[in-house]
C-alpha cells in the first residue's frame, strides 16, 4: 500500500481543514435572515431569505472521500459531483472566491450566480455537479469516452452516494463503462443515509462494490472513514484508468454530521448518532497519525488552520462584497 | 360538519389518510413519506398509523416505484406515488408518459389505472433550475393524465379524495409555496377552514374566486394568492378584477373562462410554468376560437416565465417569475388600452 508522500499527506490534512472550516461558515452564514423574526411570521425558518436562499446540503464528516481521491487527481482529470458538492469542488482546485460568489448568486459567481450552491461548474478544473441524483455518473462516463478517443490519458471520477446507486444511471453507467472500458472511477459516499431513509431499507446488497463485480468491474470496498485509506484505495484505481485497465468502483464508508440539508430536524436518527461519529473525526485521525509520524507539530497546525481561515474569510468577503448580476442577465445564456 | 383551519399539506395527508381507511387497496410510496412525513408534508402522521407496509418509503429508484404504481393498479390496487420534485419526472417519464398515460387507451379501454403520482412545484425560494419548475403544462399535453393543481386547503383535500376514487391515472401537483410549510412563507389564503368528513370536488370545474367586471385573470396554484393581492390593490384604484382558479388543466373548464371573459372583454393569464407552447398559450387559443361570441377590448395579455430555466441568484429568480406588482401592471395596461382605443 502506498502512502501519500508528506506533501500529498499536507495537502490532504490542509484540504480537509480548509473544507471543513468552510462549510461552518457557511453553516453560519446560510442562517442569516433565516430566524427569530420569522418566527412571528409564524414560520420556523424562510429557506428563501438571508445571502444564501435554498436548499443547502453541507457535507462535514465526508471530507476523507474527497481528498483521498482528488488527492491523485490533475486539472486535466474530470470529477462530477452531487447535489452535496463543497468538499469535492474544494479538493479539485475550484476556486474558493468564486465558488463562495456562486453560492451567493452573484455576478463573480461560477456560474454568474445562475447555478448556485448544487449547480456549480468550473471548466477550467474539470468540476460539475448536478442537483439530481444520480446523475453524476453518465457525464463522467463521457468525460472518461473522450479521453480514451483523444489519447489524452485524463481520467474521470464520478462521485455519488449510496442512495443514488439504486437509480437506473447508476446501472447503466456500469455497464457501459466496462463494455467500453472506459478511464473511470466511480466513488460511492455510503453515508448510510438518503435523506432519511438508511441504505439497509433500499436495498438489499450490503455493498455497492459487490454490485460493480456483478458488471465486471472491480469493486473495492474502504470501510472506515480515513483519508489515508481512500487515498490508497484510489490511487491503483486511478492509475489502472489512466494506463488503460478500465474502470474501478471505490465504495467508501463515511459519516455524515449534518442534517440532509441545513434546517432538517433529522428525525429518522436518534440524537446520539452524530456525536459518536463525530468522535472518529477524520481531521483529527488525520492529523494525530501524521504528529506521530513528526510529519505536523503544534506551530504547523496553527499555521495551516490560521490560513484555511485566511483563505475562506478572504471567500466570504470577496462573495459579500461583489455585485448581483443585472436584471437583464436573467434572459441571457439560455443558448450558447 | 365541523371544520377547522388546516394548511394545504395537512389537508392533503387528511384526504390520503380518510382514503386509506376506507379502502384497503390505497396505498402509497415515495421518497422519505414515512418517518419523514414527505418532504413537503403530504403523507405527515400517516406511517404511525398505517404502518411500512402501506406507506412504503422507497428507494430512490423511480423508475421502478413509479412503473409498479401502474402494475400495481392494473392488478387491482389503488396507489398514490410521490416523486418528490416534478423536476425529477426526466428520470422516470418513459414510465409515466409511455405507460401510466397510454396503457388504457392502447388496451381499448379494458384496463383501468387508478394511480395517483403527486409532486411538488414552483420556484421563488432560491432552489434554481433542476428544483423549481411547475411543468404542469407538459403533463397536460400528453393525453391520458388527469392533471390537478389546488391552490387552497380546501379545495386540495376535495380534489386528493376525487383524484383517488378516479379510475384514471392523475397527476397532483401542489406547488411549495402554499402549503403553509414552517420553513417557507407562504400565501395565508391558501390555509383555510375544511371540513373534517371526507367530500370530492369534481374536475373540470374550475372557481370563480373573486368577481370583477373589467379584467378576468386565468390563473391556478400559487399565483390565485398573487392574482388576488394584485386584484385588492386595483380594487383601490377603481379596476375590478375577476380571477378564475382553473384547479385542473385536464379536464379543463373552458366555459367558466368563456363565460367571465365575454363579461369582461379583457384577459389576462397568469402562470408560473414556462410560457412557450404552455397553459397561457392554450387559454388564449380557446378564447381565440370563440371570437364570434365574444367581444374583446384589448389583445390578449399572458404572464408566465420567459424561455429561460429559473434562475438561482435572488437578484434574478424574481425578474421570471410574475409578481404582484408585473400582474397589476398588466391589468392597468389592459384597461388602459380600451381607454386609449376610446378616445
Ligand atoms: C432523481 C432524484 N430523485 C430524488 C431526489 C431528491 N433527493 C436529493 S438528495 C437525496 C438523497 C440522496 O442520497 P445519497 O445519494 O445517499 O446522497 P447523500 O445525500 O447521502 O449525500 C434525494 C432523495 C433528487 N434530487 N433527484
Amino acid at each position: 500500500m502506498t502512502q501519500p508522500d508528506p506533501d500529498k499527506m499536507l495537502w490532504m490534512y490542509e484540504t480537509m481543514l480548509v473544507i471543513r472550516h468552510y462549510e461552518e461558515t457557511l453553516a453560519q452564514v446560510y442562517l442569516e435572515g433565516k430566524l427569530p423574526p420569522n418566527i412571528q411570521k409564524g414560520l420556523a425558518f424562510d429557506i428563501a431569505s438571508g445571502p444564501v436562499p435554498g436548499e443547502m446540503h453541507l457535507s462535514a464528516g465526508q471530507e476523507p472521500v474527497a481528498v483521498g481521491v482528488c488527492a491523485h487527481l490533475t486539472d486535466a482529470d474530470t470529477v462530477v459531483g452531487t447535489h452535496r458538492p463543497h468538499h469535492f469542488a474544494i479538493a479539485k482546485g475550484v476556486p474558493l472566491p468564486q465558488m463562495t460568489a456562486e453560492i451567493f448568486g452573484k455576478v463573480t459567481g461560477l456560474g454568474r450566480g445562475k447555478g448556485g450552491h448544487m449547480h456549480l461548474f468550473d471548466l477550467p478544473h474539470r468540476f460539475s455537479c448536478s442537483g439530481i441524483v444520480g446523475a453524476s455518473m453518465p457525464p463522467a462516463c463521457g468525460a472518461a469516452l473522450a479521453a480514451k478517443m483523444t489519447g489524452s490519458g485524463a481520467v474521470a471520477v464520478a462521485f455519488f452516494g449510496e442512495g443514488a446507486a439504486n437509480q437506473g444511471a447508476f446501472h447503466e453507467s456500469l455497464n457501459l463503462a466496462a463494455l467500453w472500458m472506459l478511464p473511470v472511477v466511480f466513488v460511492c459516499e455510503d453515508n448510510r443515509w438518503a435523506i432519511s431513509v438508511a441504505k439497509e431499507k433500499a436495498t438489499s446488497v450490503a455493498s455497492n462494490a459487490r454490485r460493480a463485480v456483478a458488471y465486471g468491474i472491480e469493486g473495492v470496498e474502504v470501510d472506515h472513514n480515513d483519508a489515508l485509506a481512500v487515498f490508497q484505495a484510489a490511487g491503483p484505481a486511478i492509475r489502472k484508468a489512466r494506463e488503460g485497465g478500465g474502470p474501478t468502483l471505490i465504495e467508501v464508508k463515511t459519516d455524515r454530521y449534518m442534517g440532509h440539508f441545513q434546517g432538517d430536524a433529522e428525525v429518522y436518527r436518534s440524537k446520539a448518532e452524530v456525536p459518536s461519529l463525530r468522535q472518529h473525526d477524520p481531521i483529527r485521525v488525520l492529523e494525530a497519525s501524521m504528529r506521530r509520524q513528526g510529519d505536523l507539530d503544534d506551530v504547523a497546525v496553527e499555521r495551516l488552520r490560521t490560513r484555511a481561515q485566511a483563505q475562506v474569510t478572504t471567500a466570504f468577503e470577496f462573495a459579500r462584497a461583489s455585485a448581483y448580476p443585472a436584471a437583464e442577465e436573467a434572459l441571457q445564456h439560455v443558448f450558447a | 360538519m365541523t371544520q377547522r383551519k388546516l394548511t394545504m399539506a395537512q389537508a392533503i395527508a387528511e384526504a390520503i389518510g380518510q382514503e386509506m381507511e376506507r379502502d384497503p387497496r390505497v396505498f402509497a410510496m415515495g421518497e422519505d413519506i414515512g418517518i419523514y412525513g414527505g418532504i413537503f408534508s403530504a403523507t405527515s402522521g400517516l406511517l404511525e398509523r398505517f404502518g411500512p407496509e402501506r406507506i412504503r418509503d422507497t428507494p430512490i429508484s423511480e423508475t421502478a416505484f413509479i412503473g409498479a404504481a401502474t402494475g400495481a393498479a392494473a392488478a387491482g390496487m389503488r396507489p398514490i406515488a410521490e416523486l418528490m420534485f416534478v423536476d425529477f419526472f426526466g428520470v422516470c417519464m418513459d414510465q409515466i408518459y409511455n405507460h401510466l398515460a397510454k396503457n388504457t387507451y392502447m388496451s381499448g379501454g379494458a384496463l383501468k389505472l387508478p394511480v395517483v403520482l403527486t409532486t411538488a412545484i414552483g420556484g421563488g425560494y432560491g432552489d434554481a433550475a433542476q428544483h423549481s419548475q411547475c411543468l404542469y403544462s407538459t403533463f397536460a399535453h400528453m393525453p391520458g393524465l388527469k392533471v390537478v393543481v389546488p391552490s387552497n386547503a380546501y379545495d386540495a383535500k376535495g380534489l386528493m379524495i376525487q383524484a383517488i376514487r378516479d379510475d384514471n391515472p392523475v397527476l397532483y401537483m401542489f406547488h411549495k409555496g402554499i402549503m403553509g410549510l414552517p420553513w417557507m412563507q407562504y400565501h395565508e389564503g391558501a390555509t383555510t377552514e375544511v371540513p373534517t368528513d371526507a367530500y370530492t370536488l369534481p374536475f373540470g370545474q374550475a372557481a370563480v374566486v373573486r368577481e370583477g367586471r373589467h379584467v378576468t385573470i386565468v390563473t391556478l396554484s400559487q399565483m390565485v394568492h398573487k392574482a388576488m393581492l394584485a386584484a385588492r390593490t386595483l380594487a383601490a384604484e377603481g379596476i375590478e378584477v375577476e380571477i378564475i382558479d382553473l384547479r385542473t388543466l385536464v379536464p379543463l373548464d373552458t366555459a367558466t373562462v368563456l363565460r367571465s371573459v365575454a363579461k369582461t372583454g379583457r384577459l389576462l393569464v397568469v402562470d408560473e410554468d414556462y410560457l412557450n407552447f404552455g397553459l397561457s398559450g392554450e387559454i388564449a387559443a380557446v378564447v381565440a376560437e370563440h371570437l364570434d361570441d365574444i367581444e374583446l377590448k384589448a389583445p390578449v395579455r399572458r404572464l408566465g416565465v420567459p424561455a429561460v430555466p429559473i434562475p438561482y441568484s435572488p437578484a434574478l429568480e424574481p425578474q421570471v417569475i410574475p409578481s404582484i406588482n408585473r400582474i397589476a401592471e398588466v391589468c392597468r395596461a389592459l384597461v388602459d388600452a380600451k381607454l386609449k382605443a376610446a378616445a
